[in-house]
């Protein structure tokens, strides 16, 4: 995402919330979010919050946070959630763990997290509980532990069945073995599976994508994501790419891939509920990220994470170190927030749930939205039909456009 | 020492400095301002006269002062010596003409490393057709560069004069200054006029100061002009009364009044340059003069230009600025304009290149205006086969319809440069339509030519090619030459069909393709893309005669939107749908301020640093 600054009002140090953000909390569905902010080695395209284990120790060698602490840390924070939100009955009816590589922690460190949600909380029965794996980080054995530890779904970063494309990506993986994980995942009773793919790598060429998406769908996952790649501010990526070592992706080509991959996966049985995610049936989709894109509530653990509780959005401290020391001194690990107005969230509806199969409904329009709907349904970005049942349903080219829509509807 | 307000004529002396930029002419009159004993040393600081910022900056003097320098020469004799000084640049040949017509004499100041500059010829040949007395000085001849022999060779040639007749001084060290001033005692007359006739004085600048409104400037012909006396404009008839005479030497000093041959100022009380007129004559209310002085004219825009302001709303502190430079500019015109694509700003009329320039590097300075500017254009005469005729100074006043002839101004040119860019110069001028009227060899090594162009080929980056072609050696002067019939036309820029009217432009037919070509070249770079494709067009009338396409944005979505991402994408709408308020719709194209900005700014930038060499 091109860099926007966050600002937002400080977060007290209890991380205590609005009363009118509380107020509701557990009748509405509820989510944990867990961030795991360790690797092994970072990705030259990767700018998300995480840290391998030289970047964590101080300047006398001494690490300032751990992967083998990590998961009391994490704890602490499910109890602080607990506290802020007070004695309402909340059952968490959704678990992700992401990262970061959260497969860097043992099955058993993933599985006391739960415990503690479970405990502090209540997991719904049906509960699904996802955690992303980096291929060459798990076996049969380590996907079999964490299947006993309660993980009901697992998402593994594949990204290209090419050897190239995995290099200038920097992913540590050899083709094959992703699809070997889908195989050994089913083999321990997993029956959700996502694979996560990237196109438009450069030196991507439409071949090597046409073949990525052959070899993810014959590995038989029930779900796909598929993302195109963005050079990131600051990352080896883009230092490369302004170096003039690698090409910029280009945009042409990454909406023909986007189109390669909505042909591929729907003659596959894949549907697309979301701009980049695609699920075999209603079951196979993630109702974790249905959270984030219908306004629901999910408390964010771990340095970084981002939160929301009733129209209050916060995000905690990056660094784990700083996060670690929050948490020791029994404050909010929150860095600052912001309680979004009515309008606010009104805009957030619409750019959300525009991204959704069955679109946002036309009266969360004022009276611009709305012509600018008619006019996006006679450029054929909104469906039509949609648009007379009273939703704004972006089209397969509206999707591409989606933020050129949700900018005129909103 | 002759006291002001009845010197004898025979003890004054009325000269200027004929001299290019950077020829040392502003430290030449330092070193007299410090010989005559006018500036005490220690109050000296460069370019005394000089005075607004722009122009010590820039080295270039906009306004022209007077300064009067007792100075007693080898008889003994104590003179009055009124130097008046000259604008420096070729927008301004009417001013520069009337401050020539206040004097007698002339030092043509030449840089001994250099040789003289077309302007500068200009110039002396505008002060040789006044009979002024010229003195030719070689100027920085400590200079290790200096060549002063073979420059007095060639600048003998130009006045006929003997090579040993011409003065080599260093205003820098002030070597020869005294010698040159001596010189000009014995070689410049005296002024003439009748004592006792009705006054005549001659206004050859004209200043707004914020404290005393109007400063005029007068040389006096005949008669006596006095403080507290009913005056009147003889161009207009308007009456004044004279609140103030005095003289400059060099802080403004009141007398009583000025006789014959004296320069001075007064001040009226007049708010508005424009009411005391450069080349005017003034005379007294009551048994005035009969007859003005000779060489009056009104003074003439010859270039115009859209100035619209970058953010709408400054429009009306742009609108106060215009006024208020006005003050001090009777040259400079305005009305309001509209254009569909920069919204409210002022069509403005200027002497030339430079008098537009200046006039938005000051809008921009002195007022913190951000502005952005349409392609110069001309004056044209459109006659249609109606017999109707319009006045073109903006290409969207271009008729429409059975066009017969369409009439341009016309300038005469002068280049000078070293010998080895005459042909890179012909090729220039060739292609800006010029026709060589002569050519003469200077020296051996530097050449005059002397081309008729048409002016609109000048006022479009014809100084920064020139500099370009010839490595900065070559210089120009020109002067208007009345209009000539040429086959023009009017090229339209569309977008979607859509007429921009900021980019039309009024070409002559040869060049209308390049231009099309050029600019909806321009455009596909600097406009992006939109939902849908969006033909760039140049068209004359309503045949296209260049086309290019933006190609239609094919995606326009962020592929991540999970937790962390949904403040930040907001945030990233929120800020894109302020700079969509922001971009001008042309129909359905969205066009970015910027677009506008570039697209019009990579014209002017040719001008930008041409006078300064």
């Amino acid at each position: 995402m091109p860099s926007v600054a966050l600002g937002g009002e400080p977060v007290p140090d209890d991380g205590a919330l609005p009363e009118g953000s509380v107020a509701g909390v557990g009748r509405r569905p509820f989510g944990v979010y867990v961030h795991v902010p360790f690797c092994l080695t970072r990705c030259g395209y990767c700018d998300f919050n995480t840290y391998t284990a030289n970047e964590l120790r101080s300047a006398d060698g001494e690490a300032t946070a751990s992967r083998e602490t990590y998961a009391d840390l994490a704890i602490a924070e499910i109890r602080l959630a607990r506290q802020v939100l007070g004695s309402s009955d909340i059952n968490v009816s959704t678990v992700f763990v992401g990262g970061g590589t959260p497969t860097l922690l043992s099955p058993e460190d993933l599985g006391r997290v739960l415990e503690a949600i479970d405990e502090r909380f209540g997991l719904e029965p049906d509960a699904e509980v996802t955690t992303e794996a980096n291929p060459e980080t798990v076996d049969l054995d380590y996907l079999r532990r964490l299947r006993a530890n309660g993980y009901t779904r697992v998402s593994f970063g594949m990204q290209s069945a090419r050897e190239h494309v995995l290099q200038v990506l920097d992913r540590a993986h050899t083709p094959g073995r992703p699809e070997q994980c889908v195989a050994w995942a089913r083999q321990a009773g997993f029956d959700h599976v996502n694979l996560d793919l990237i196109y438009g790598t450069p030196g991507e060429t439409d071949a090597d994508w046409h073949a990525s998406l052959r070899a993810a769908i014959e590995a038989d996952p029930d779900h796909v994501s598929a993302y195109s790649l963005i050079v990131e501010e600051g990352t080896r990526l883009a230092a490369r790419v302004r170096r003039g070592e690698l090409a910029e992706p280009d945009e042409d080509a990454l909406a023909d891939r986007y189109l390669a991959a909505e042909h591929a996966l729907s003659a596959a049985g894949f549907h697309c509920y979301e701009v980049s995610n695609w699920a075999r049936g209603t079951a196979a989709r993630s109702r974790h990220n249905r959270l984030y894109w219908t306004g629901g509530d999910w408390w964010g653990v771990g340095p970084g994470a981002h939160s929301h509780v009733g129209g209050t959005r916060w995000w905690n401290v990056k660094h784990p170190a700083a996060y670690a020391a929050r948490l020791a001194e029994g404050r909010s690990p929150g860095q600052a927030r912001e309680v979004l107005d009515a309008e606010e969230r009104r805009f957030e509806r619409i750019l959300l749930e525009l991204r959704l199969s069955e679109g946002c409904p036309l009266e969360l329009l004022d009276d611009a939205g709305r012509a600018a709907a008619a006019r996006a349904v006679a450029d054929g970005l909104l469906d039509p039909r949609a648009h007379a049942r009273g939703r704004a349903v972006l089209t397969l080219r509206g999707r591409l456009l989606g933020d050129a829509v949700a900018r005129e509807l909103t | 020492m002759p006291q002001p307000t009845r010197t004898d004529p025979a003890l004054i002396r009325n000269f200027c400095i004929i001299a290019h930029i950077d020829h040392g002419k502003s430290t030449l009159a330092d070193r007299m301002l410090q010989l005559t004993g006018v500036v005490e040393d220690r109050r000296m600081r460069e370019q005394y006269l000089d005075r607004m910022d722009i122009e010590r900056e820039r080295g270039i003097t906009i306004k022209s002062q007077a300064v009067r320098l007792p100075f007693t020469a080898l008889d003994d004799v104590t003179y009055a010596l009124n130097l008046i000084d000259t604008p420096g640049h070729v927008d301004f040949t009417y001013e520069v003409s009337r401050s020539l017509a206040a004097c007698e004499g002339a030092i043509l100041l030449v840089d001994a490393a250099q040789g003289i500059e077309a302007q500068t010829l200009a110039n002396l040949y505008m002060a040789l057709d006044h009979d002024l007395a010229i003195l030719p000085v070689l100027n920085k001849i400590d200079l290790p560069a200096a060549q002063p022999e073979k420059y007095a060779e060639e600048l003998a040639g130009i006045i006929g004069c003997d090579p040993s007749d011409v003065l080599k001084v260093s205003a820098k060290t002030g070597d020869g200054i005294e010698e040159l001033l001596n010189e000009l005692v014995q070689q410049v007359p005296p002024p003439e006029g009748d004592p006792d006739g009705p006054a005549r004085a001659m206004i050859f600048d004209s200043v707004y100061d914020t404290y005393r409104g109007v400063v005029t400037y007068v040389r006096v012909v005949d008669g006596w002009l006095g403080s507290r006396e009913r005056i009147e404009m003889m161009s207009s008839k308007a009456t004044h009364e004279t609140l103030e005479v005095g003289i400059i030497s060099p802080e403004p000093t009141k007398v009583p009044g000025l006789g014959v041959g004296e320069v001075g100022y007064i001040i009226t009380g007049v708010k508005d340059v424009r009411h005391s007129k450069v080349g005017d004559t003034i005379t007294s209310a009551t048994g005035g003069a009969a007859e003005m002085l000779p060489g009056y004219q009104e003074p003439q825009p010859m270039v115009f230009s859209g100035l619209y302001p970058i953010d709408g709303s400054d429009y009306p502190v742009l609108r106060d600025a215009l006024e208020k430079l006005q003050l001090n500019d009777a040259a400079l015109v305005f009305e309001p304009e509209t254009s569909a694509a920069l919204g409210f700003g002022f069509r403005c009329g200027f002497l030339g290149l430079l008098h537009m320039e200046i006039t938005r590097a000051r809008l921009e300075r002195e007022y913190d205006l951000n502005l952005i500017s349409t392609a110069p254009n001309v004056i044209y005469d459109v006659f249609m086969d109606d017999g109707e005729r319009y006045t073109v100074t903006n290409p969207s006043e271009f008729p429409e319809g059975k066009i017969g002839e369409i009439h341009e101004p016309i300038v005469k040119g002068t280049l000078l440069s070293p010998a080895e860019f005459v042909g890179p110069i012909m090729e220039l001028c060739q292609a800006r339509r010029g026709s060589l009227q002569g050519m003469d060899y200077l020296s051996e090594d530097r050449v005059e030519m002397r081309y008729v162009l048409p002016l609109a080929e000048i006022v479009f980056d014809f100084f920064d090619q020139l500099k370009s072609r010839t490595k900065g050696y070559a210089s120009l002067d020109y002067e208007p030459s009345g209009e000539q019939v040429s086959d023009l036309v009017k090229v339209d820029i569309l977008l979607q069909g859509e007429k921009v009217d900021a980019f039309s432009a009024i070409v002559h037919r040869d060049k209308a393709h390049a231009y099309g070509v050029e600019m909806t070249k321009k455009l596909r770079e600097l406009i992006p893309r939109q939902q849908f494709e969006v033909p760039v067009q140049a068209a004359i009338g309503s045949r296209v005669i260049a086309r290019e396409n933006i190609r239609a944005i094919r995606k326009d979505v962020l592929s991540k939107c999970y937790g962390g991402d949904i403040s930040r994408k907001r945030k990233l709408l929120e800020r894109q749908k302020e700079g969509k308020k922001k971009a001008k719709m042309v129909g359905r194209v969205e066009v970015p301020q910027e677009a506008f900005i570039s697209a019009l700014s990579t014209e002017d930038s040719g001008e930008k640093d041409t006078r300064k060499k």
